[in-house]
């Protein structure tokens, strides 16, 4: 009874009838999970950094070079092109779709939907769908050739803008991504919504608050955690965009580029030029780069529940 | 502090504990009705979210239309309505017999990776969850943090150096070059966190131990049952995530033998663009429309415990 907070943290004392457990028992259970996560996460980034600081070359073979490959990445005109790409891609999809996903959440919720439980499972269908066929498929559709633009066009004997043209290629790609993922985190605020007290909802019908204001006052607050998770998520997936414009460059070639995006920036780098050390070094900033953010976000959440 | 309450009080701490900002919420599985209390069903809304709908709809009626159609008339017919000839049967006889039936080859392969992989992560997911919320144990918090930590990380960062080692020890090219790298998801282990910590009363442990139970035999006896619904979710979640792979076997694979079906049709796909490769449209649709329908057979038929999963996704602040 000295101190509140040692007595917090002291674990529960088993009846004495009980076995003794041992302080180590729960390193038993989480073993084989660190076991394989310190095999395929930690000894890689440890990897990763001490591959980012030498240099492999032809003549004189590998040399430490200190922060050189950092340095390089830094002025490196290529790179900061696919960071500011998929920079515009996180300010313009992402938003769009969480707004959109929030709209359906909200819609979902109001039980003022005929057949809400198909209008959850159809929307949130799309995830299951695997990034290369999404890619495939919209890629498909957008072809001016067997695809619903060239349908369009010759329907409506018009010329619709070549959504696989190099001006349109990137709201192409948001769209895909949009479309997988908007059921996802339409679901992920919708079972938040789910989660607000029912007695809340009487008291403000008590009160004569229209939808409106129980959107406003009640659902949007309760939201807030969940949106800031669906962010966070958001801007993890939009940093680390590979397999839409990885896909969408057999159809593309000429709209997307080997450094398209950072991720696609590595692995060009890696598997194609051979530059294993750079790339380490442009994967770690790219890395941070996402951490950073991804925090951000998370402040700027908290910040506006305060 | 000799009195038996003690055993309650880790319980809202814990529960607490991934989210300072929030209060406890309700327990997951918790149905009631939706928000206003008696809404009217509004023909409006249902038809303004009926435009999301179709968004959400389309390009799968696409899919399965242009599965039944030939090559040929894939190019002469309208996109969301049937062409001239009926060749769905045929289309699937094409695809799964192609190139020697390689396909299948590649439909079997992703079985293993799914069920190697998801079924090997759901299972460590499991383990390291029940850990994490129902024991005590030195750097407790550290491992919480170096995994959550750790999901942020983007692939291609940790891509080219798993690459580099899983090369130096011989085992690119190979089915363990991307199962092991799948049997890690940390969101899987925070879900079950998050799960285990409320659906396993303390007492119950208490009891089982009383009765001379040994920890694994409590853990396979009591704990696991308690822990069915997360442990779906977070099968469910990890089985999309190794079904849907590329990027992963695209780094460690090239011999098409190993191929999973997202990187097969890729192949396909890629065919038409190479000089002298044969364009097989028709076979990358259909074998398309092979690869989604198991995964939204199993949407369909375990989607009720998606959102008891993502309830707790959601109590993340």
């Amino acid at each position: 009874m000295t101190s509140t907070t040692t007595a917090a943290r002291t674990p529960h004392r088993p009846p004495k009838r009980a076995r003794p457990r041992g302080r180590w028992t729960g390193w038993g259970f989480l073993a084989p999970f660190m076991a394989v996560f310190a095999l395929v996460f930690v000894a890689p980034i440890l990897y990763s950094l001490h591959l980012s600081v030498y240099r492999d070359q032809l003549v004189g073979g590998t040399s430490f070079v200190g922060l050189d490959n950092y340095r390089s990445a830094f002025t490196d005109p290529v790179f900061w092109e696919s960071v500011s790409r998929v920079s515009l891609f996180l300010a313009v999809q992402v938003p769009i779709m969480l707004f959109l996903a929030l709209l359906l959440a909200l819609a979902l919720d109001s039980g003022r939907l005929y057949g809400r439980d198909f209008f959850r499972i159809s929307i949130f269908m799309p995830y299951a769908v695997p990034a290369v066929v999404a890619a495939l498929m919209w890629g498909f559709m957008y072809g001016s050739r067997f695809g619903l633009v060239g349908n369009a066009n010759d329907l409506l004997g018009v010329t619709l803008p070549d959504p696989l043209s190099p001006g349109l290629i990137l709201a192409s790609i948001g769209n895909i991504v949009t479309w997988q993922f908007v059921g996802y985190n339409m679901l992920i605020l919708f079972s938040a919504l789910r989660t607000v007290p029912h007695n809340l909802y009487e008291a403000a019908e008590v009160d004569g608050a229209g939808q409106l204001r129980v959107i406003t006052a009640i659902k949007l607050p309760a939201l807030r955690g969940a949106l800031v998770i669906a962010a966070i998520f958001s801007v993890i997936g939009s940093f680390q965009l590979f397999n839409e414009p990885s896909i969408l460059r057999s159809l593309a070639p000429n709209a997307i580029s080997t450094g398209y995006t950072p991720n696609l920036y590595t692995y060009s780098l890696a598997f194609s030029g051979q530059q294993q050390n750079y790339a380490a070094a442009v994967a770690i900033i790219m890395g941070l780069l996402t951490m950073v953010i991804a925090y951000a976000v998370q402040l700027f959440g908290m910040r506006k529940a305060a | 502090m000799g009195t038996p309450t003690p055993t309650r009080t880790p319980r809202p701490r814990r529960r607490t504990a991934p989210s300072p900002l929030r209060p406890p919420r309700p327990r997951l599985r918790s149905r009631r009705g939706a928000g206003p209390a008696h809404p009217r069903r509004s023909l409006a809304l249902t038809l303004v979210t009926g435009l999301a709908l179709l968004y959400s709809l389309v390009p799968l009626v696409w899919l399965v239309v242009n599965a039944t159609k030939s090559q040929a008339s894939l190019l002469d017919s309208f996109g969301l309505w049937f062409g001239s000839d009926f060749a769905l049967f045929d289309n699937i006889a094409a695809t799964l017999a192609y190139d020697d039936g390689v396909f299948v080859r590649w439909l079997l392969n992703t079985v293993l990776y799914v069920v190697a992989g998801a079924g090997g992560a759901t299972f460590l997911a499991v383990l390291g969850g029940y850990a994490l919320a129902k024991f005590e144990f030195p750097g407790r918090r550290a491992v919480f943090a170096v995994v959550l930590g750790a999901a942020a990380v983007p692939g291609t960062a940790l891509a080219v150096p798993t690459f580099l080692m899983f090369s130096q020890l011989g085992l690119t090219n190979t089915p363990w070059a991307v199962i092991v790298p799948s049997l890690i998801s940390p969101f899987g282990l925070y879900l079950m966190w998050i799960f285990a910590a409320q659906a396993v009363p303390k007492e119950l442990m208490e009891a089982a131990r009383i009765d001379g139970s040994g920890e694994i035999r409590t853990f396979f006896t009591v704990a696991l049952p308690l822990l069915a619904p997360g442990t779906a979710t977070v099968l469910l979640f990890t089985m999309v995530a190794t079904w849907n792979n590329y990027f992963l076997p695209l780094i460690m694979i090239r011999d098409p033998d190993w191929f999973p079906l997202t990187l097969g049709l890729n192949a396909w796909n890629a065919q038409a663009a190479t000089i002298g490769g044969e364009p097989v449209f028709h076979l990358v649709i259909t074998g398309s429309l092979l690869t989604v329908i198991p995964l939204i057979a199993a949407f369909l038929l375990l989607q009720r415990y998606w959102r008891s999963g993502l309830t707790a996704g959601s109590l993340k602040g």
